[in-house]
């Protein structure tokens, strides 16, 4: 798993990267009460706004973590978006990311440097 | 620079309870509790929740000729029949400015021989300058500083507290009470900010933490912070100052006509005589031009304040002021301002989220059913 400084993570499945949020971010934004995900296919650059998250306070955004393309989105939280609270890591995932080049997520922080970040 | 915050008198207790400070109106308030706002919110409406409210300000009038006297002076600065109030009982008020819109919303009670007001933390130092300029030859404007208050909301309030003090059941709502509990007298009324049925206690300082401490352990009750308090209130239809409610809205857009008695209308006893009164007089014989409504958006997605709203050949027609997501409704709702054409329940808008028209509703208030105690 790897993460990035606005709190998402990062897992490689086959050809495509998997991205959620990560457990001190689902705590922090509170209830997820609505969720909003780019379409399948869409072409993204790193740092564009691609999903839109609410909790019962405030909305946030989250942002493509690296340049690529949308292969697969995940409807379940659309529906169910307390998902996001009760499952960060694992059931609640947002989309899948085809990149070009796996070798960019080498720049990304591991899990220990990511506790130290939200230490 | 960084704004010197003040610490409410229990804000050790609400650290040791997880409570998660925020900045609010001066104050480091706690906008949350680790169970989170949601939970927060659906205990309130099923047992009971215990609200630290000690940032609002309370306010002590004491004629200093006769009650009747300060009264009248009391019904110079508002909309509201302050005479008619029997002793023992709360009223709503508003200070109205002398275009027609609201300095502040506040609660009066009739307490015999003085008046005690409690109003919104943000407006509090305006308030007592208010009070004291138009109100000292009447009366002596006392700042009650050595007091916090609590609210304890939900259907399972009175059981709780009654354990405590006997008295309260018999209360009704908007009654006031003083009761005594281990030698210190409390002032309770029974009335909140939630929809549900409860009470508001002032305490002494010296015995805030013991007093809040003895309703926590009791089964029904559970701390609740700022959030909850927020989305209790958006769903009971209640006004925020300074969102819903400001200096340019008058009582009659706010939808505030109920808290206009008859006295104080055209032909009533004391008609007029009130900052505004010709806007707001004339507002209440032809109708305002906007009025505050309830809102439904259709899909999921929160209008929040400021969401501008159309009608549906794409005409502005006014803006969320407050808005959220309901827990107890179970989807997003809202309040705001829309022209007087459209503010008819079911009327079909559409509100601008992230550059996308959605559809959304007037709605009926409260949006969730209100269980005050009559």
């Amino acid at each position: 798993m790897k993460y990035t400084k606005d709190h998402e993570w990062l897992r490689v499945e086959g050809d495509v990267v998997v991205v959620g949020i990560t457990e001190h971010a689902a705590t922090a934004l509170g209830d997820v009460v609505f969720i909003e995900l780019p379409e399948v296919e869409t072409v993204v650059a790193e740092g564009d706004e691609v999903c839109v998250i609410e909790s019962v306070k405030a909305a946030s955004d989250i942002l493509a973590p690296l340049d690529g393309e949308i292969t697969e989105i995940n409807t379940k939280l659309v529906d169910n978006p307390s998902l996001v609270n009760e499952d960060p890591t694992g059931a609640a995932w947002f989309f899948k990311i085809r990149i070009d080049d796996m070798s960019v997520l080498d720049a990304l922080m591991d899990e220990d440097e990511y506790n130290d970040l939200i230490g | 620079m960084a704004e010197e915050l003040f610490r409410l008198g229990l804000h050790d207790l609400h650290v040791s309870l997880g409570g998660k400070m925020v900045p609010f109106a001066g104050y480091e308030m706690p906008v949350q509790y680790p169970a989170g706002v949601m939970k927060e919110h659906l205990h309130t409406r099923s047992a009971a929740g215990l609200f630290d409210v000690s940032h609002m300000g309370q306010v002590i009038l004491r004629p200093r000729g006769s009650y009747e006297a300060l009264a009248l002076a009391f019904e110079t600065l508002m909309p509201v029949d302050v005479l008619g109030v029997a002793e023992g009982r709360q009223r709503y008020g508003l200070f109205t400015n002398e275009t027609g819109g609201i300095l502040d919303d506040l609660m009066f009670a009739n307490r015999g021989d003085h008046i005690f007001v409690v109003v919104n933390a943000a407006c509090k130092s305006a308030d007592l300058a208010h009070m004291q300029a138009h109100l000292s030859d009447d009366a002596e404007v006392i700042a009650v500083t050595d007091r916090g208050l609590l609210a304890l909301q939900g259907p399972l309030a009175e059981a709780a507290l009654a354990r405590l003090i006997p008295g309260v059941a018999a209360m009704r709502f908007m009654d006031v009470a003083i009761l005594p509990w281990q030698g210190v007298d409390l002032w309770i009324s029974r009335s909140g900010y939630t929809g549900e049925d409860g009470y508001e206690i002032s305490v002494p300082d010296a015995r805030l933490r013991g007093f809040a401490e003895a309703l926590l352990d009791q089964p029904e009750v559970m701390p609740i912070g700022l959030g909850a308090r927020d989305s209790l209130r958006l769903e009971a239809g209640l006004c925020l100052y300074g969102h819903d409610i400001d200096t340019t809205t008058s009582p009659v857009e706010a939808g505030l006509t109920w808290a206009i008695q008859k006295a104080r209308r055209a032909g009533g006893a004391r008609a007029g005589g009130f900052p505004g009164a010709a806007r707001i007089l004339q507002e209440l014989a032809d109708g305002p031009d906007r009025k505050r409504v309830g809102l439904r958006p259709e899909g999921r997605a929160p209008m929040r304040e400021h969401t501008d709203l159309f009608s549906p050949d794409g005409t502005p027609v006014g803006e969320v002021t407050s808005g959220g997501f309901g827990p107890s409704v179970g989807g997003p709702i809202a309040i705001g301002y829309v022209a007087r054409a459209f503010a008819t329940p079911d009327a079909g808008l559409e509100g601008e989220v992230r550059g996308k028209r959605l559809p959304v509703t007037v709605a009926d208030m409260p949006f969730h059913p209100t269980t005050y105690k009559r």
